[in-house]
């Protein structure tokens, strides 16, 4: 082969091998967590045969069954409330004139995306010490309403994206045909942004599931979510049962968002 | 006032009648943000201008003392005024280990955005993905996955001393070095994707025409690759920049106790340190730094977009 001819205009040398390391780099210290919760033994480093104690052990946990509805609790009904908050808003900010203070909507939406978690963390925090102090109440809403907040603008994006790729003119051509409105929005804007409203969905709930500082700081004694139980977990020895619980979440986690990604490649 | 002719007048109340249907969707969401989020901080602005209370909480009495105690410290018996040492340190350790991780995740996340880019149209999507899922998996287990493995009998120590490369354990795990390592690794994803996004768009032909013209390979990437992909490499950088600055899990995970960053810092004043003041004048500043990183970003996007036109 002549030197000219295996020359690659797209080529940078060294890079290939950078990118193949990084890939490895990403994706090593994740498959060993994975590896190490099947572990027979109490290692996190010596492999001693395939086991599935680790999960029984989480399973019969009662700290981790209670971390563990009280994520599904918290993480579905802080999705759902924000997703639909959210397409409200979608629908508010999108195809129709730009309306005066938009802009601040806009900044509104994004503002957790652009905060350091750790400052909403501390700001909820003396704010809810002062509502706990009048009200008296204790629960879940805290924790709820918080995550809400942040998971509105993953829900607002992949709406908005989706309403802004649609074509307006079933819309239009609904109107012409008499009907009203809300049949219009019923019939035919809605199951068309439902793929948007679903990865909308799918975003907020694993953003939800996997928060750790907001949720430190937020929670009452006692409501330790999954990621706060693991975070507790630290002060002790570490045995495998936390690669388990990870491994879980890790898995759920990676269908949610697989299922996103198709969901957003379908277009309409 | 003028009198508007009837026409322009219905088109004004149809225009108003849009801006309100506008408002009346988003109010939902807004007041749950301004409840639960943006409200909120004013708070902490208020807070930062208290005394605090002696088991945490505050005094309602104006005091400065808590700006003061921000870098600043007094001593007790002679009243001397100097450096917050401890505090300093702390600044300087979140600044420089965001740049460090920032510069890290840029030198090996560019070629990784640059090969997904050249890769054919059918397997770029299956790269893509790659890099995707560990951005939306829980950054806590990423962190923990690298705890396991610098630890000293994780599989790093174990593996080295295993190939009698090392006879006793590096102490990895609780130094700046691992804060680094974990900044960088979780981060990673936040550089690639917006370098990436820059880079599908980038015309290739570009790239030939240089050839054509002589450039060597070095001179096309300074000349002619790097300015064209430099808003991602600016966007990716301040998605970088900014979570390191206020990480707290990372540090708090692979630093242990000592090796506190910003984030640490502030939560230490609501829990052991019980000085709720002083943690929302850091907070305050910590938002200030993100806030000036930010503003910084849409300057230099803007004046891009300017030299482009």
């Amino acid at each position: 082969m002549s030197e000219r001819g295996g020359f690659s205009i797209r080529r940078m040398p060294g890079f290939a091998t950078v990118a193949l390391a990084v890939f490895f780099v990403l994706y090593a210290p994740i498959l060993v967590l994975v590896v190490f919760s099947f572990n027979a033994g109490v290692s996190i480093a010596n492999w001693e045969g395939f086991s599935l104690q680790w999960y029984a052990a989480a399973w019969e946990n009662r700290q981790v069954q209670d971390a563990t509805v009280r994520s599904v609790i918290v993480a579905t009904c802080a999705s759902l409330t924000a997703t639909l908050v959210a397409t409200m808003a979608a629908l508010g900010t999108t195809r129709r004139r730009r309306f005066r203070g938009q802009t601040m909507v806009y900044a509104l939406i994004n503002e957790p995306l652009m905060v350091p978690e750790i400052v909403t963390g501390i700001a909820l925090l003396i704010m809810f010490a002062q509502i706990k102090i009048v009200t008296g109440y204790t629960g879940l809403g805290y924790l709820i309403i918080a995550h809400t907040a942040f998971c509105i603008p993953f829900a607002y994006l992949p709406i908005r994206a989706r309403l802004e790729g649609m074509d307006l003119t079933l819309e239009t051509a609904a109107g012409d045909l008499y009907a009203t409105p809300w049949r219009t929005f019923r019939r035919v804007t809605l199951p068309l942004l439902m793929p948007g409203i679903l990865a909308g969905l799918m975003l907020a709930f694993v953003i939800s599931l996997d928060d750790v500082v907001i949720t430190e700081l937020v929670k009452s004694a006692g409501q330790d979510t999954l990621p706060t139980y693991m975070l507790g977990q630290l002060r002790r020895k570490i045995t495998p049962e936390v690669n388990a619980i990870s491994t879980a979440l890790l898995a759920i986690s990676i269908v949610t968002v697989t299922i996103f990604f198709l969901l957003n490649r379908r277009k309409a | 006032m003028q009198r508007e002719a009837p026409q322009q007048g219905l088109v004004e109340a149809a225009r108003r009648r849009v801006a309100r249907q506008g408002w009346l969707l988003c109010t939902p969401a807004l007041i749950i943000l301004v409840f639960a989020a943006s409200g909120p901080l004013l708070i902490v602005l208020v807070y930062s201008f208290l005394a605090p209370g002696d088991y945490g909480g505050v005094r309602w009495e104006l005091s400065t003392e808590a700006w003061f105690n921000v870098l600043l410290n007094r001593d007790i018996f002679s009243g001397e005024v100097g450096l917050a040492d401890a505090h300093l340190s702390i600044f300087w350790r979140s600044l420089s280990l965001s740049v460090l991780t920032t510069i890290i995740t840029l030198l090996l996340g560019f070629p990784t955005a640059y090969f997904i880019a050249t890769r054919p149209r059918e397997t770029r999507n299956v790269w893509l993905f790659l890099v995707t899922i560990p951005f939306w998996t829980n950054l806590l287990i990423r962190t923990f996955a690298i705890m396991e493995v610098i630890r000293s009998e994780g599989i790093v120590n174990t593996g080295l001393i295993g190939l009698g490369l090392i006879g006793q354990p590096i102490q990895m795990l609780y130094t700046d070095f691992a804060i680094l390592l974990g900044m960088a690794y979780v981060y990673l994803p936040l550089m690639v994707l917006p370098v990436y996004a820059a880079m599908e768009r980038f015309d290739f032909r570009l790239v030939e025409a240089a050839y054509d013209l002589y450039a060597t390979r070095w001179r096309v990437f300074t000349r002619v690759i790097l300015p064209l992909v430099k808003p991602g490499v600016i966007a990716g950088s301040i998605l970088v920049f900014i979570p390191s600055l206020g990480a707290y899990v990372t540090p708090r995970v692979l630093g242990g106790g000592k090796n506190m960053m910003l984030g640490n810092l502030i939560e230490l004043q609501f829990g052991a340190g019980r000085n709720w003041p002083l943690g929302a004048a850091l907070s305050i500043t910590l938002l200030a730094i993100v806030m000036a990183a930010l503003i910084f970003y849409v300057r230099m996007a803007a004046r891009n977009e300017a030299g482009r036109e």
